[in-house]
């Protein structure tokens, strides 16, 4: 059973969304995402400044099975990007919600509730 | 519907996470693979092979059978026991599946053919001996009351792990040199494998497969998954078949020379297709010096031309990636080419087709 944290939302192609006090949100992959991928060995960010469309491929994790595209869950603006998660991508393994791959200012902060709360996920990731 | 193999229940009960791998429902790791890979190389793990198929041939006119079955050459079967790796080719020089092939006796050879390959293989084979009219009995081993389960214990201390267990294969196994497998009753055990480690792959009555498994696991071998089993055999240079190579595709291009005897007069299914074409491409190794990870299907561009990548991963004991790839004669260890991951290049070295093997990077 993954770890499904209750204060996040998500996109069911399994990143999850925090929305910071400043406005911006920061994204990374859920531990369903991190387990089903195995070790992970390779972690490609966007770059800050450059704008994405929701759903839009936006970062890539490789584990040593497989590349997965990691999506834009909404439309914004990369503020900041993880280098601490490239440099050892081992980490998002050992907690996914800490290793967070990169924040953006959304677009339209209403998106948010287009997204999956807990226990819609939970419902994602148990059909996986 | 997926098909099991008999150790099906002691994977789950391990936690693995199981795969569809063609058609079959096996292990791709039971947490985490580099660990797994790392225990090969450094100590002992097990794998679960028994979706493999063993092929045991009988009859008298084994021999000729398989010389003209075969890309390689039987007659370098002459002391018992000794295995023989080979291609398998259709009459267009394709490989229709590659397998090692056990001299038992005279009159009985043992085959151990890809899981995902067996019906097809088995319906050639029979297809072959009919039209040639040989004296020789093919039964597949995988299923039913005689069914054998496959177990690969891999690892520089595999051999010591296994006599813990099974101590009676000790006497029998104790001498045998790389390549070559001994029968002891209802056992077999045989000193090859598919990582560049030391170990046995044991067949063994199905119905002995998850006791035995257990012992193993209570002596300290680690559980190790099919990723594992892909990432090691990587780095050994090993050739996996529907990846590296396949029906269209000539042995000569996939590195597979060494195992295609055509110097002699005696003739095999698709040696004419073989000496008409020679070799076309340079089979190598490929070092990423960039950050990232090669995988099958990534194009290479070099100086000579075009070639592709046609397996990649991460290499657990380089700790960069790796890939075997096909390209373009001319192409030489040494030589810097680029990769096209998701249409940025990357930078590679050419390397020989091989990157560890007993424990130890080699390039």
């Amino acid at each position: 059973m993954s770890n499904v944290p209750a204060n996040l939302k998500y996109a069911a192609s399994h990143e999850w969304v925090l929305l910071n006090a400043d406005g911006t949100v920061t994204v990374g992959i859920t531990d369903h995402a991190q387990e089903a991928l195995g070790d992970l060995v390779f972690v490609e960010l966007p770059e800050a400044g450059a704008h994405y469309a929701a759903e839009k491929e936006i970062a890539v994790v490789e584990s040593v099975k497989a590349a997965a595209d990691v999506y834009a869950p909404l439309a914004g603006t990369v503020t900041e990007v993880n280098q601490a998660a490239a440099d050892a991508p081992e980490s998002v393994n050992q907690d996914a919600y800490a290793a967070w791959l990169f924040k953006m200012t959304p677009d339209n902060v209403a998106d948010l509730d287009k997204l999956l709360d807990a226990a819609a996920y939970q419902a994602v990731a148990d059909a996986a | 519907m997926l098909k099991k193999t008999v150790l099906n229940s002691a994977h789950r009960a391990l936690g693995a996470r199981m795969v569809d791998f063609g058609g079959w429902d096996m292990p791709v790791n039971y947490g985490s693979q580099i660990e797994e890979h790392h225990a090969v190389r450094k100590d002992c793990g097990m794998f679960d092979v028994s979706h493999m198929c063993p092929v045991d041939l009988t009859g008298a006119e084994c021999r000729p059978f398989l010389s003209r079955l075969v890309a390689n050459d039987v007659a370098k079967l002459t002391v018992p026991g000794k295995a023989l790796y080979s291609a398998m080719l259709n009459e267009a020089g394709g490989v229709i599946d590659d397998l090692i092939i056990y001299f038992l006796s005279d009159t009985r050879f043992r085959i151990v053919v890809n899981a995902g390959t067996a019906d097809k293989d088995l319906a050639w084979m029979r297809a072959r001996a009919a039209e040639w009219q040989l004296d020789v009995t093919i039964t597949p081993r995988r299923d039913g009351a005689n069914a054998l389960a496959i177990i690969a214990v891999q690892g520089p201390n595999a051999r010591a792990r296994v006599w813990q267990v099974l101590p009676q294969l000790k006497a029998a196994s104790e001498g045998l040199k790389p390549f070559f497998a001994a029968e002891v009753d209802r056992y077999f055990i045989a000193s090859t494998g598919y990582t560049g480690e030391d170990g046995f792959e044991i067949m063994l009555p199905a119905t002995e497969a998850e006791a035995i498994w257990q012992q193993l696991k209570d002596a300290g071998v680690a559980p190790c998954g099919l990723g594992a089993r892909d990432t090691l055999r990587l780095e050994a240079g090993m050739n996996l078949y529907g990846q590296d190579m396949d029906e269209s595709v000539s042995p000569l291009d996939a590195g597979l020379a060494w195992t295609v005897a055509m110097k002699d007069a005696r003739d095999f299914v698709g040696k004419s297709a073989l000496t008409a074409a020679g070799q076309q491409k340079a089979f190598l190794g490929l070092v990423l010096l960039d950050k990232g990870v090669l995988r099958g299907h990534q194009q290479v561009i070099t100086k000579q031309g075009n070639g592709e990548i046609t397996s990649g991963s991460f290499s657990p004991t380089l700790q960069q990636s790796i890939a075997l790839a096909r390209l373009p004669l001319g192409v030489a260890i040494g030589d810097e080419v680029e990769v096209d991951i998701r249409g940025k290049l990357l930078k590679a070295k050419v390397t020989k087709p091989v990157f560890a093997r007993n424990g130890k990077a080699v390039i």
